[in-house]
């Protein structure tokens, strides 16, 4: 991106790292269809951190597996870079929740996965590889198994081997959902660092409003049933942030704002009539 | 959404149920003495205890035999004593025969478990891979599975003749239906995130095939190959009982006919024997292969 504006007409925008434009997308049900997202609109700056935050049932893990490619929108388009997307690739990056790594494969290995699949030099390839481990400080598990690894391990190494690639976006989807209290801070702080220093577009999801606040420049608040980008806040947070930034008054006035967002939609979603 | 959105009651404002002060105080389960180490469930047991055990449970029936035997409560020609099962064994040992037939019998499990094993894996692989593929083979295999191999021996030998071919058919057909859904069965378990995360670090259909499903099966298909190993071993002999002029199956009608019942068991135990070494090979390259499930 080198911000050239073209000669003539109107000043053009420069492109997204990621934009939807009205997203749809239904599923079959027993009886008739469901709207699970319902137009969502959205744009991710190249660099940008993002988190989208909403309740349960509000389809924010269908959101991403549509950016993902792993299905296809009922209708709307999806935009990476400006270019349409159709089906998964490696240009972006992907995380769940509970760790989906290679079981038979060590760490080192697991993270390699992605370039074995490219043509670069075996000697190449080791050297990324050793640099995202080290980044992410999985050096001396290098050569373990995943079940010798504790959970905040599993999730460094899933995030390292979707790095190694270099995708335009990282797509989280809950990546700390299932850890405990105290490693998932330090996994905030860790992954803060991982984008400062790698400059990767994020986007990932989470219903926890202090974890979003944390970790986003600005957090996109999904509506229940059907799911729609309710409301965009900008984070108003120093880019160098640590743990106690969140007894930081302007922390917690955005953390509010957003509780009440969030909690205003769960409502709605609990007081709709039982599908 | 045109309804109004009205704020649903609070946890803390909700209305309670009526009181429980009328329940009678909740019956409860005496509390149970913990059981022995060796009697609680999925419990590992000592080493040392769990080599007695196996030692007892072999020594035990032999010690059963050989008892029967000495005390002549049952005929010899009905139940020879070890010793002289021993000596039919080293007898036929020498003679030869008891190696020709051994080499006879293994030659036709290699044979027919291989060929059911070349047909069975890609097929289950395919049907474990492609639902398309397991519509229209499942049924067919589910039915198949269920007729007695032994029950196609006399078609087979109409069809194919006396010699090898009809023995290694029915080892096939024994064999092959059972690795079949077994193997599909190994690869349905392939969890949809681990496909899912492969292809979005950007490999191929033939890709996630190679390097995510099949290094993820290969400890399960291991695991039925080592069951239906021990089918094919228990079909050779049934086919070499029918018609056949080696083996061990062979060797066991023969001696039937002389009512030489020692010969008859010393057969059977080279047979166990062979199972076993099979087995603990199997098992082995099953452990290599799977160190990761641990």
């Amino acid at each position: 991106m080198d911000g050239l504006s073209e000669p003539g007409g109107p000043q053009p925008e420069r492109p997204a790292a990621l934009e939807l434009r009205g997203v749809v997308q239904e599923f079959r049900v027993r009886r008739g269809v469901r709207r699970v997202l319902d137009g969502v609109d959205l744009r991710v700056a190249p660099g940008e951190f993002a988190c989208i935050v909403g309740a349960s049932g509000s389809g924010k893990s269908t959101l991403l597996s549509l950016v993902a490619g792993l299905t296809r929108p009922s209708g709307g388009e999806i935009l990476l870079g400006g270019r349409p997307v159709h089906g998964p690739g490696p240009d972006r990056g992907l995380v769940f929740q509970t760790s989906s790594l290679y079981p038979w494969r060590t760490v080192r290995r697991n993270v390699a996965f992605g370039l074995e699949l490219l043509p670069i030099s075996p000697a190449e390839r080791d050297r990324r590889v050793a640099w995202y481990l080290a980044e992410t400080g999985l050096d001396r598990l290098a050569g373990s198994l995943p079940r010798q690894l504790s959970g905040g391990q599993r999730q460094r190494v899933a995030i390292a081997r979707a790095l190694a690639t270099e995708p335009q976006v990282l797509l989280l989807d809950e990546p700390f959902g299932a850890l405990d209290v105290q490693t998932k801070e330090d996994m905030q702080v860790f992954l803060r660092r991982v984008w400062t220093d790698t400059g990767t577009t994020i986007l990932l999801v989470t219903h926890d409003v202090e974890e979003a606040v944390f970790l986003a420049e600005r957090v996109l608040v999904l509506s229940s049933d059907p799911g729609r980008v309710a409301a965009e806040i900008p984070v108003p947070l120093p880019t160098g942030r640590d743990l106690p930034v969140r007894r930081t008054p302007e922390f917690l006035a955005v953390r509010q704002q957003i509780e009440d967002l969030v909690r205003a939609q769960h409502r709605r979603h609990l007081d709709s009539a039982p599908r | 959404m045109s309804a109004p959105v009205v704020a649903a009651p609070s946890a803390a404002a909700a209305p309670r149920p009526a009181g429980r002060e009328d329940w009678p105080a909740l019956q409860r389960r005496p509390v149970r003495r913990r059981a022995a180490r060796v009697f609680t469930l999925g419990t590992e047991v000592p080493p040392r205890l769990r080599w007695a055990l196996r030692g007892t449970a072999l020594l035990v029936p032999f010690l059963a035999w050989w008892a029967l035997a000495a005390s002549h409560a049952v005929d010899p020609p009905f139940l020879p004593s070890p010793g002289a099962v021993w000596a039919a064994g080293t007898r036929m040992l020498s003679t030869g025969e008891l190696l020709h037939d051994t080499a006879a019998s293994v030659r036709r499990v290699l044979l027919g478990f291989g060929l059911a094993v070349a047909i069975s894996v890609p097929l289950g692989i395919a049907m474990g891979a492609f639902r398309a593929v397991q519509a229209a083979f499942e049924p067919v295999i589910g039915i198949l599975r269920y007729l007695p191999a032994s029950a196609f021996i006399p078609l087979l030998i109409i069809w194919l003749g006396l010699g090898e071919p009809s023995k290694v058919a029915i080892l096939v057909i024994g064999v092959v239906f059972f690795n079949t859904l077994m193997t599909a069965d190994v690869v349905r378990l392939v969890p949809r995130a681990l496909i899912e995360v492969s292809y979005t670090l950007g490999a191929t259909r033939a890709e996630v095939l190679r390097k995510v499903i099949l290094p993820h099966a290969l400890p399960g298909m291991l695991d039925a190959m080592r069951v239906n190993a021990a089918a094919a071993w228990n079909f050779v002999v049934v086919a070499e009982l029918v018609a056949a002029t080696s083996g061990l199956g062979y060797r066991i009608v023969r001696a039937q006919r002389f009512l030489q019942t020692d010969r008859i068991f010393a057969v059977l135990v080279v047979i166990g024997l062979i199972g076993l070494l099979i087995d603990v090979a199997l098992r082995l390259v099953r452990e290599r292969v799977g160190r990761w499930t641990g």
